[in-house]
């Protein structure tokens, strides 16, 4: 299968942000019941990308809110192959990319993983445990394949190392807003604004800050210096309470609404 | 037992798979490492505490009625008797040393029974530094008394709630606090395992194992002053690995790592990535990390360092299970015939020995007493109080 439209998800992030528009890119745990609704009900949002998480029993990347959708998920039976089995059959035009663990890649086998993610019109992947260090084998499997690998750049790494992450990523640049795991924040960490100028500087490939935005507000803010913002735990932690595709769908539409008025 | 190549590869074990924000602080602490293990003052520095704090050189015991009842000439060495019980505190007194090195003021750490964490609050109390230890909330309730001594001794003791609520759990809570405070804090991992450079500086840090009882060795035993077999408990692997560096340069001294049954990783598992490394793990056919299951908090860790899947690897080590019940007969027959309560880590290496007896018939055995089994009595008493 092609990727979902026709395009990169580089290239429909780029082609959404050289007409003007700041991207919205909300996680989504799969394999929790009913989560196929959630994928549908982001697309109708007028979202830019989406990120599935396919669950890992030790995310140490992750907050309370994303371990307790991923522990939940597992409990429903999700596994690696069945989530990606059920969107290919999804009929949104979105791209999309999973985020998930090393392990479960490994374990999958890096070109069959590569492979099965394109076959289900997936474009990218994002492997927070892999580090630029680890990153030779499964890139060469996703290059091979076509997959994107975008890679995190974190406030801790020089110019020298955010150069070399950028050089690598490939549909966007996941710029890590703060010192810490994903979960929400009552304010914007001052990091987030430095980091996407960093990248800005360097980089013409998109720039999307995630870990610690946590409301329209605060992705509006960021924004002002990055292209764009991925968002998580307030999305889930509202799936998670209402039990509903539709909660969650409106509030990535205020995401995307803020995003739009700016 | 040399420095890992590459990214700290032990053949195809090891590696660096941690989350983007750590890996300049992993880079760091590898730098500063190598910088304070070849600077004199500092070993210097680590010495002394070693010596005058931790009360090193730990004996090499004899065990002559054990011995003559199991067949073999068999000598355990003691760091039951290192201050804080256990063998854990080579590493810690290493680490906090460096730790303060590198200008960081606060240790984190994460524990299983407990006495890993009670060595890094105890370093954290000597050396004036703050302390946050990490412990399963399971483990908390099974070792009650180390957590007191936790707390007794400066520390913050944070339940790990999520997961099997284990050491395992206690990792990636340590790991995640690591990530958002990683500019002042230092992560005092306790075994040889987690990302590129924790197996190998660990392994430095208890290397001091294996180099007494190669010295004492070589005074005790007559001919070529080396034992046939060296026998550990592994978990992580820092004890095992510790006192596996005396002897692996040794081609005719036998290596033997002693897994507990229920959290084999060597014995059940397939390499896999998990807590930064490459390494044998027990897991589902999927990838998920299985749960450990064993008698000792201690060892309840489903992966295992990755310099011991490599000495697997090439058959240099061979790794070994032994089960809860035979655990439970180990702990009280090294009791009664020579006099030590051991920890119920190290009663899986006394049990492999116990068992194994037929074959190890006439050889010279070394056995590594980790820790002893203050800590452990309260179990016990639930388990055999009423057989005594």
């Amino acid at each position: 299968m092609t990727p979902r439209n026709g395009l990169t998800l580089q290239t429909a992030l780029s082609t959404h942000i050289a007409a003007g528009g700041k991207c919205f890119v909300p996680y989504l745990t799969g394999g929790l019941p009913g989560w196929e609704a959630t994928i549908s009900a982001a697309a109708a949002a007028g979202v830019q990308g989406i990120e599935i998480g396919i669950p890992f029993s030790d995310p140490v990347m992750d907050g309370p809110v994303i371990q307790h959708s991923s522990q939940k998920a597992l409990d429903a039976g999700a596994t690696p192959a069945a989530i990606i089995d059920s969107v290919a059959s999804i009929d949104v035009e979105v791209p999309l990319a999973v985020m998930t663990y090393a392990n479960l890649v490994y374990r999958f086998g890096y070109e069959r993983f590569a492979s099965e993610l394109r076959a289900a019109g997936i474009s990218g992947a994002i492997l927070p445990d892999i580090p630029l260090e680890e990153a030779g084998p499964w890139c060469e499997a996703a290059d091979g394949s076509g997959v994107e690998t975008v890679m995190l750049a974190a406030p801790t790494a020089d110019d020298d190392r955010l150069e070399r992450v950028v050089e690598r990523a490939r549909g966007f640049v996941y710029a890590v807003g703060l010192l810490g795991i994903t979960g929400e924040r009552e304010s914007l960490a001052a990091t987030s604004k430095v980091i996407a100028a960093r990248l800005k500087s360097m980089t013409d490939k998109p720039v999307l800050v995630g870990v610690g935005v946590s409301t329209p507000q605060q992705a509006v803010e960021v924004s002002e210096v990055a292209d764009g913002v991925v968002v998580g735990s307030a999305i889930v932690r509202r799936i998670l309470e209402t039990g509903s595709a539709e909660a969650g769908g409106e509030l990535m539409a205020e995401f995307v609404e803020a995003l739009a008025l700016g | 037992m040399g420095e890992p190549t590459g990214v700290g590869r032990f053949g195809s074990f090891g590696g660096l798979f941690v989350p983007e924000t750590l890996v300049p602080a992993l880079q760091e602490l590898d730098e500063a490492f190598r910088d304070a293990w070849a600077d004199q003052g500092f070993r210097d520095e680590l010495d002394g505490l070693l010596r005058d704090y931790a009360g090193r050189p730990s004996p090499l015991t004899e065990c002559e009625r054990l011995g003559a009842e199991l067949g073999i000439r068999l000598f355990l060495k003691r760091e039951d008797l290192n201050h804080t019980g256990s063998h854990k505190i080579n590493n810690v007194l290493g680490q906090a040393l460096l730790a303060k090195r590198m200008g960081k003021k606060r240790l984190l750490a994460e524990t299983g029974a407990g006495q890993h964490g009670v060595a890094t609050a105890t370093a954290a109390a000597l050396l004036d530094m703050e302390c946050l230890v990490y412990m399963g909330e399971v483990d908390m309730a099974r070792q009650e008394l180390n957590v007191f001594r936790m707390r007794l001794l400066g520390a913050e003791v944070t339940p790990a709630l999520s997961g099997s609520r284990t050491l395992k759990d206690a990792v990636n809570e340590a790991m995640r606090d690591w990530v958002a405070t990683v500019e002042h804090s230092h992560y005092c991992l306790g075994s040889v395992m987690g990302p590129h450079p924790y197996p190998y500086m660990v392994r430095e840090f208890h290397r001091v194992i294996g180099n007494e009882t190669a010295e004492q060795c070589a005074q005790r035993i007559d001919g070529d002053g080396l034992p046939d077999v060296v026998v550990a408990c592994v978990g992580g692997g820092s004890n095992a690995a510790g006192i596996f560096s005396g002897f692996a340069e040794h081609p005719s001294v036998e290596l033997v790592g002693v897994e507990p049954a229920g959290g084999a990783a060597i014995g059940n598992g397939v390499p896999g990535i998990v807590h930064g490394m490459l390494s044998f793990l027990k897991q589902d056919e999927f990838g998920q990390v299985q749960e450990a299951e064993s008698i000792s908090a201690g060892l309840d860790y489903p992966g295992v360092g990755p310099e011991h899947s490599h000495l697997h690897e090439i058959g240099r080590a061979r790794y070994v299970p032994v089960t809860d019940d035979e655990v439970i007969d180990a702990f009280a027959l090294l009791s009664r015939t020579e006099g030590i309560i051991p920890a119920l880590e190290s009663a899986h290496a006394i049990a492999w020995v116990s068992r194994e007896r037929a074959q190890l018939a006439g050889k010279t055995v070394v056995v590594n007493l980790s820790g002893r089994g203050d800590k452990d009595v309260a179990q016990m008493m639930e388990i055999m109080g009423d057989k005594l």
